[in-house]
Formats: C-alpha cells, sequence, structure tokens
C-alpha cells in the first residue's frame, strides 16, 4: 500500500525531513536561519512535528472507533477465557474456609458453616443456579446439588432461632437486631426518614388533584444500613451475615430492615459467635440481652450443620469430589476452560485427561484441521490450472474469464452455500443427473450433503477464487521467456514447466495456501449449513456455547485458541507475502 | 497458449485436455450460481429440475416464489432491516476509514505498522471470533440486540476495506496538487473537498461498496450481536436455509446475483476511471 511508494526516502519533494538531512550534509558552522529568523533546524523539527500530529489527529478517530468496537471485544474474550470469579463471589466464606482443607476426607464443620452462610445469601440472590451450572462444566450433578441445597438451606439455625425466642422473644424483634448492629444515627436516621415518609403521605391524601398527588410523591430510599464498628468486633460472623441480610431487604426487597426478622443463619451465626466468646465485654446496646444469651449459649441444643448437609439436604456433600472440585475453582482466574478446550480437566489431584466420551475437541481440533488441509490442497489442484491459464492467455481474453472467477467471489456467501444446498440434496440436481447418466441406482443416491463431503465441496467452491487471484497476480510476472530459453536448451515441455517454470510460481502458491487455510479454518456459516455433525468446524463449537450450552467461558478458551492460531499465520502471511499485498480483486 | 504448428500429437493431446480441464473448472465456479437462477422460477415446491421445466412448459415456470419474497411480511422485514443497516455502517465506516486514509498516506505517521495492523484487523480475525466477543462485550454495554450494536459492528468490519481501497488510491496521488491549492490560498479543508477528494473519490466509492457488501451480506455478527428485531436478509436466509427450506430462498439468491453483477460492474468501471484519471497527473 502508501509504505512502499511515500516513505520519506523515496519521497523526492522537499519534505523536512530531506531538508534537516541535507543541512547537516552540508556542515556549515553557522546555523542557517529561516524566514521568520529562528534557526532552521528548530523551524524544520516543529514542522516535522505539527506533520506527525496532524497525521495522528486524522487516524484517531478511526483508531478510537475500531479500539472501542473491535479490540475491546476481542480483548473482553481474552479475559473470559480466564476470568471465574462467581466461585469465589458467590462462595467467599466457604472459599476461605476451604483453604486449610487437605484434600481428603469431607471438610470440619467450620466449613459446613461458611457453606451455609454463603448459600443463604446467595439463594436469596438467586445466584446458587448460576454457580451450579458454572461448577457443572467441571462435575456433572453439580447443578442440581446447588438446586437441591438452595431449597433447604434456609432450615439451617430454624432450631437456634427458636431457642434464642425462647431465652428472650426480644430476639424476635426487628428493632432488637437493629439496635445491636446498626451504625451510629442510623436508628435516629430511620425515623426521620419514616416521618418524612408519613408526612409526605399526609400530604398527599390531602392534595385535590392525582396531579398534585404525583407531585407530592415521596420517591426518597430509605437511608443505607451499615453495620456498626463495634458489633463488627464483638460479633464478627452474625455482623457480616447481617448486613447482607440488611442489604437485601433495602434492595432486592425493597424493605426494610426495622420491619423484617432475620433469616434463621443470623441466628446460627449468632450462635457461634457467642460460643466463641468474641462478645465478651460488649457494651453497646441490648448489651444486658447479649450478656444474658451469652452465658445461655452453652446450654443450647445445636444441632450440626455439617450432618444437615450431608443427612437432610443430600449425600453428595460428603463427597470430597465435590469439595475437590469447589477447591480447585475456588481462584478468580482459572485454565480450567483452557484445560477443557484441549480436552483436560482440573481435578483435586491436578490435571487429568478428559473422560473419553467428552473429549471431542481435540478431535474437533484435527478435523478442522485436517479439512481446511483438504479444501486447501483442492484449492490448489483446481486452481493452478486456471490461474496459468488466466496469465498465459491474451489480455482481453483472460478479462472476459477472470469475470468468471469474480462473480462467485462477489455473490453473496448464502447464496452460494444455497446453491450447493440444492445440488447436493438426495433429490438433488447432482444426484439427479447421477441417477439419470446411470452412474449410481436410483435406490442408493449417494450422501452428498450434512457431512465432510458436502462442508469439503462447498467450501472449495466458496474459497477457490482466494486461491486464483494470488496465484495469477504471481504468474503474470513470471516472463516467458525463461520456459522459452528452458526449452530452446532441449528442455521437454514438462521439465521447463516443472524446473523453471514451477518454482517461480511457488510464492504464489504460499499466499494462496495460507489465505484460503486462514479464511477456512474459521468457518463458520457453511459448515453449519453442509457439514451435518461429521462435517462442522470448531467455529460451530464456538457458536455452540455462546448460544446454547452457554459455557461462555469454553467458548471464550476455544476462540482464543484459534485466534492465536490464525494470528501466527498471518504473521507468516506477512512475512512471506507482505500484508500490504492484500488486493481486492 | 496458442500451440506452435511442429506440435507433436502427444502435445496436441495434452493441449486440448488442458483446456477442456480448464473449462471444468470453470463450469465447477459458475454453475451453481447459474443452476439457481431457473431453480427459482419453479411453480413447483421442489429444488430440483421437474420434467415439466426440462421440456420448458411454460406453466411449470412461475414468479410465486418472487411474490412470496415481495408479500412475506418476515423477508420484507428482513430485507428492510439490511436496507437500514448496511447504508448506515456503510456511511460510518467510509468517512472515518477515508479520513484515516488520509492521515495514514502522509509521509511521517509515527507507529504506521501497528496502526495498520489494528485497523485492518478485523478482516484478519475469523468472524466467528469476532462475533463471539462483540456479543460478550455489547452485552456488557447494553447494546447487545440493539439496531446501534449491529451497525457498529458492521462499520468495525467495513473499515479494513476502505482504509485498503482507499489508500492504495493515494498512493498514486499527486501531493503537488494539494501544495499548489495551498499556495494559491485554499484552506486545508477547501483544498481536501475541492482538490483531493474529487481525485480520490472512485476509491472511497469502491471501499465503500465493499463496506456496503461486507454489511449487506453478512450473517454471522448480526445473529449474535444482533436480536430478532435486527434480522436482516442473509440472516433470513441462513434461518430458511437450516430449518424450513423454501424456494423463496432461491427467488432471494437471484436477487442477490442480479445485485453483485451490478456492483462488480460498477466497481470494475470505477477502477478504469481512477486509473484515467491518475494517468491525467504526473507522478
Amino acid at each position: 500500500m502508501a509504505d512502499a511508494t511515500t516513505g520519506p526516502d523515496q519521497f523526492t519533494g522537499p519534505t523536512p525531513d530531506n531538508a534537516i538531512r541535507e543541512a547537516d550534509r552540508a556542515g556549515r558552522t553557522e546555523p542557517m536561519v529561516a524566514a521568520d529568523g529562528t534557526p532552521l533546524k528548530r523551524s524544520l523539527n516543529r514542522a516535522l512535528r505539527r506533520q506527525k500530529l496532524r497525521a495522528l489527529a486524522l487516524i484517531s478517530p478511526l483508531l478510537i472507533f475500531i479500539l472501542v468496537t473491535f479490540v475491546a471485544p476481542i480483548a473482553d474474550m481474552l479475559f473470559r477465557s480466564v476470568e471465574n470469579q462467581i466461585v469465589s463471589e458467590t462462595l467467599p466464606r466457604t472459599v476461605v474456609a476451604l483453604e486449610d482443607w487437605d484434600g481428603t476426607g469431607v471438610p470440619d464443620e467450620e466449613v459446613f458453616r461458611a457453606l451455609a452462610a454463603d448459600l443463604v445469601v446467595a439463594e436469596e440472590l438467586k445466584n446458587h443456579t448460576r454457580l451450579g451450572s458454572r461448577l457443572n462444566y467441571e462435575m456433572t450433578g453439580m447443578s442440581s446439588l446447588m438446586r437441591q441445597t438452595g431449597r433447604d438451606v434456609d432450615e439451617i439455625g430454624e432450631v437456634l432461632t427458636d431457642q434464642f425466642v425462647e431465652l428472650d422473644p426480644a430476639w424476635e424483634e426487628p428493632a432488637t437486631w437493629v439496635s445491636l448492629m446498626a451504625r451510629d444515627g442510623w436508628v435516629e436516621d430511620q425515623a426521620e426518614w419514616v416521618a418524612a415518609a408519613e408526612e409526605a403521605e399526609a400530604a398527599q391524601d390531602a392534595a385535590a388533584t392525582p396531579e398534585e398527588r404525583r407531585a407530592l410523591a415521596f420517591d426518597e430510599p430509605e437511608p443505607t444500613f451499615r453495620v456498626s464498628d463495634a458489633a463488627q468486633e464483638a460479633f464478627p460472623r452474625t455482623a457480616r451475615i447481617y448486613g447482607q441480610f440488611a442489604d437485601i431487604t433495602q434492595t432486592e426487597d425493597e424493605d426494610s430492615p426495622t420491619e423484617e426478622e432475620p433469616w434463621n443463619i443470623v441466628y446460627q451465626a449468632l450462635y457461634e459467635d457467642l460460643s466463641a466468646g468474641t462478645a465478651q465485654g460488649y457494651d453497646g446496646p441490648e448489651a444486658d440481652l447479649v450478656a444474658r444469651s451469652e452465658a445461655a449459649v452453652s446450654d443450647f441444643d445445636a444441632p450440626s450443620v455439617r450432618s444437615f448437609f450431608v443427612d437432610e439436604i443430600d449425600e453428595d456433600w460428603a463427597d470430597p469430589e465435590v469439595w475437590g472440585t469447589i477447591q480447585a475453582f475456588s481462584s478468580p482466574y482459572t485454565a480450567g476452560y483452557f484445560l477443557s478446550a484441549v480436552d483436560l480437566k482440573l481435578t483435586p489431584d491436578g490435571i487429568e485427561a478428559q473422560d473419553a466420551d467428552q473429549s471431542i475437541y481435540i478431535l474437533l481440533f484435527e478435523r478442522t484441521m485436517f479439512m481446511s488441509l483438504t479444501i486447501m490442497f483442492s484449492c490448489i489442484l483446481l486452481g493452478y490450472p486456471i490461474a496459468f491459464l488466466l496469465s498465459n492467455l491474451p489480455m482481453r481474453t483472460s478479462n472476459l474469464l477472470l469475470i468468471l472467477v469474480l462473480l462467485p467471489f462477489w455473490t453473496s456467501l448464502l447464496v452460494r452455500t444455497s446453491a450447493w444446498k440444492v445440488l447436493l440434496q438426495q433429490q438433488g440436481v447432482i444426484n439427479d443427473i447421477l441417477v439419470w447418466i446411470g452412474l449410481v441406482s436410483d435406490t442408493n443416491r449417494l450422501a452428498l450433503i450434512n457431512n465432510q463431503t458436502g462442508t469439503i465441496i462447498a467450501m472449495t467452491h466458496i474459497l477457490l477464487p482466494f486461491m486464483i487471484l494470488p496465484l495469477y497476480s504471481v504468474m503474470k510476472t513470471i516472463p516467458p521467456s525463461y520456459v522459452r530459453a528452458a526449452k530452446s536448451l532441449g528442455a521437454t515441455n514438462w521439465t521447463a514447466f516443472w524446473r523453471v517454470y514451477f518454482p517461480q510460481s511457488v510464492p504464489g502458491i504460499g499466499a494462496g495456501c495460507i489465505l484460503v487455510f486462514i479464511l477456512s479454518i474459521g468457518y463458520y456459516i457453511t459448515p453449519e449449513l453442509v457439514g451435518g455433525t461429521t462435517g462442522t468446524f470448531i467455529s460451530n463449537r464456538i457458536a455452540y456455547h455462546i448460544s446454547s450450552s452457554l459455557n461462555w467461558g469454553l467458548a471464550a478458551a476455544l476462540g482464543t485458541i484459534l485466534l492465536v492460531l490464525v494470528l501466527a499465520l498471518y504473521y507468516l502471511y506477512d512475512r512471506i507475502v507482505g500484508i500490504d499485498n492484500v488486493s481486492l480483486g | 497458449m496458442e500451440l506452435p504448428p511442429y506440435a507433436t500429437l502427444g502435445q496436441k493431446i495434452w493441449h486440448y485436455a488442458f483446456l477442456v480441464i480448464c473449462g471444468l473448472i470453470f463450469f465447477f465456479l459458475i454453475a451453481p450460481i447459474l443452476t439457481i437462477i431457473p431453480l427459482s422460477f419453479n411453480a413447483q415446491n421442489f429444488f430440483t429440475f421437474t420434467p415439466g421445466m426440462l421440456a420448458f412448459e411454460a406453466d411449470a415456470y412461475s414468479l410465486r416464489h418472487y411474490r412470496d419474497f415481495f408479500t412475506n411480511p418476515n423477508w420484507q422485514q428482513a430485507l428492510s432491516n439490511s436496507v437500514r443497516i448496511a447504508p448506515v455502517a456503510t456511511l460510518i465506516s467510509v468517512a472515518l476509514g477515508t479520513l484515516a486514509a488520509v492521515g495514514l498516506s502522509q509521509s511521517h505517521v509515527p507507529f504506521r505498522r501497528a496502526i495498520m495492523a489494528i485497523l485492518i484487523s478485523p478482516m484478519i480475525v475469523p468472524l466467528i471470533i469476532s462475533a463471539a466477543g462483540m456479543y460478550f462485550f455489547y452485552s456488557r454495554l447494553g447494546l447487545q440486540g440493539t439496531y446501534i450494536g449491529v451497525v457498529l459492528a458492521h462499520a468495525a468490519l467495513g473499515i479494513p476495506f476502505v482504509i485498503i481501497t482507499v489508500t492504495a488510491t493515494l498512493v498514486g496521488f499527486d501531493r503537488s496538487l494539494t501544495r499548489a491549492s495551498a499556495n494559491l490560498g485554499a484552506g486545508p479543508m477547501r483544498t481536501f473537498f475541492k482538490v483531493q477528494m474529487p481525485l480520490i473519490l472512485p476509491g472511497v466509492i469502491s471501499g465503500g461498496l465493499f463496506a456496503f457488501i461486507t454489511s449487506f451480506d453478512e450473517v454471522v455478527v448480526v445473529l449474535f450481536v444482533g436480536s430478532a428485531g435486527q434480522k436482516t436478509l442473509p440472516w433470513q436466509m441462513f434461518i430458511g436455509l437450516r430449518e424450513q427450506i423454501s424456494p423463496t430462498i432461491l427467488a432471494v439468491a437471484t436477487i442477490l446475483v442480479v445485485i453483485s453483477i451490478a456492483l462488480l460492474t460498477v466497481v470494475e468501471l470505477l477502477r478504469r476511471r481512477s486509473e484515467r484519471l491518475r494517468g491525467m497527473s504526473p507522478g
């Protein structure tokens, strides 16, 4: 493109660059001055800088546009292929508690308590099913386990709730909890807000017209609940889960913590905190109630959370593999998707081969490679004679014939694919002709579509112009005198072609091959429509994971592998042919 | 390619065999496209030539599939979506692309290779990957399933074609013309629109045509980035081919073939005109 002819050294006019060089070369001792008195060198430098800035100013709108609309999406895909925040975000406590688990046996009570708290929150936010589907990619059965657990997990701590309420009915009162937990001033702020809301309501009731009523509507949200530092220190677990409870009550349910009784799991956490003794010497609000409860908890009947999970909810929770999977995928970034993309899996014991019935990706990559190579060779086989013919015919004839190559090139891809779909069917034109000629009998017509044959035929047709055009442009530049010279020195037609002509056409073959290969390994539409199940490419699998199985991480990992492959090939193409030589018909 | 008079029999046989082979390959290239044209006039709902068609009976042919295309609301919706998306995407590609191509053809551009690689990248990256990335990213921005999202995606895909054709045209552009214009007192805007633009216009138009075809013919990205409301003509064809294949597709295909022949002619004429224009200016 522009490089070859407008590079600074070819430019013959007086550019600032050349002028500087000339000034240097002249080796004057006195600085030359421009018309306005500044030294020539500086003035030229300024002009050069201005020119550069102007060029960049012209390019930058497009550059920004491409970066936002195209490069950022690609980067996002790369990011998604390793991103795995869902486990650590949904199960923050469990992930921390699991750090010390050695991977054998069932984790201890502490881990199950953390899991219970995490899952109650996740269930309220309806996140547990998403987590289940994520972990299901790694271990089948996780999705139903999570759904099952989500149904029952709110019962944990129910026994303790009853005991706390029995000890003192104040524990049932939302107000007790608010005064125990809320930051300084929240209770007052909230009371003010309630007063304001009531006032607005009264004013609304008094309003005459609906318009006025609407104007008086009170839509300020309740002041955001914050847990006090004192409560956080004295009841770390309770404060954390209650904070989440208050947050969900306010944002998801649009309700007030002053009206809602906390979840059972909050009482469970309170029991844990009081038993742990962190609340000793607590002197904040409700200190008396806390002190009394603390004295009583040692006599409470506290069922094991672990046995509730294992015995009541699902015995799979006693399966170390479940825990191993959670532990293995607890880090916010994972190589798991990439491992799946090459038929490996991350297990608690390290990286292992995927089960035989699920390992399809290596096969799919191999098939994509094999079919792309087949298509590439068919294109050489069909493209070489055509390019040879075109480059050896007189200009007028070859331009006419070139139209036959360019017309398919310009025709809509879907038109060509539909043509092949129609032609290759069992009741299609090609089979009809074959039957009519008598090559095949009417009863066993050839299966030409929905298999590899169909994909290879259709894609060879679609990509053939991409082979012919670069070949033709190289062959046009081969001087006929070399072949003539070879023949006059006694070479046969074959020797002259093979030893003299062919080697000169190799760059064209190389360019065409890489182009066809790159285009074919990323093809989606044609294999999807004529490939059936055996003639599909890796790209079809990517599309499947995006739109049907919703395993976006795996789709992104497969896409990343394909992208790296294509970019590597393009680098090769650039080294051999130069991207600047891409020509469009 | 002419056979010398002294050619041996073997050489003659080989020569004609070669021509036959080439003829067959040309047939392979062109026949599928030509076959669907008569099939689209089929009076039956078949995808093959009925005995009546082979006997050239008038009532074996009909325009019913074309009628279907022009009356079926699904196809009309798809057509109108295509017509609403492609020109806008083309306009964005051409406006930004031409500007950048002018910038890139200046003699001192820092990081030219890197910038060029980024600008050409939408053409290099396989469509399925672009589509996947855009689907992920545009859903974050809330652009997935919107008209704007599809237009932006198509504009990005069309840009490399504009950049390539316009920079190629600018290679032959004689810079002394702009200097002369500036010397005669024209501002940069006036110089661009009155002097440079008319000369590079053929390149700009053919780049625009490429961008238009790219958007008009694009199906992978619109399948992911668009939603049912942005169903374009290729999308409708894709669904038709995958689910219930109806002969209306062949009618649409024939119309598209006619359009591409027209576009091919325009591009070829523009190329010749551009060469003539370049011939005028020395250098």
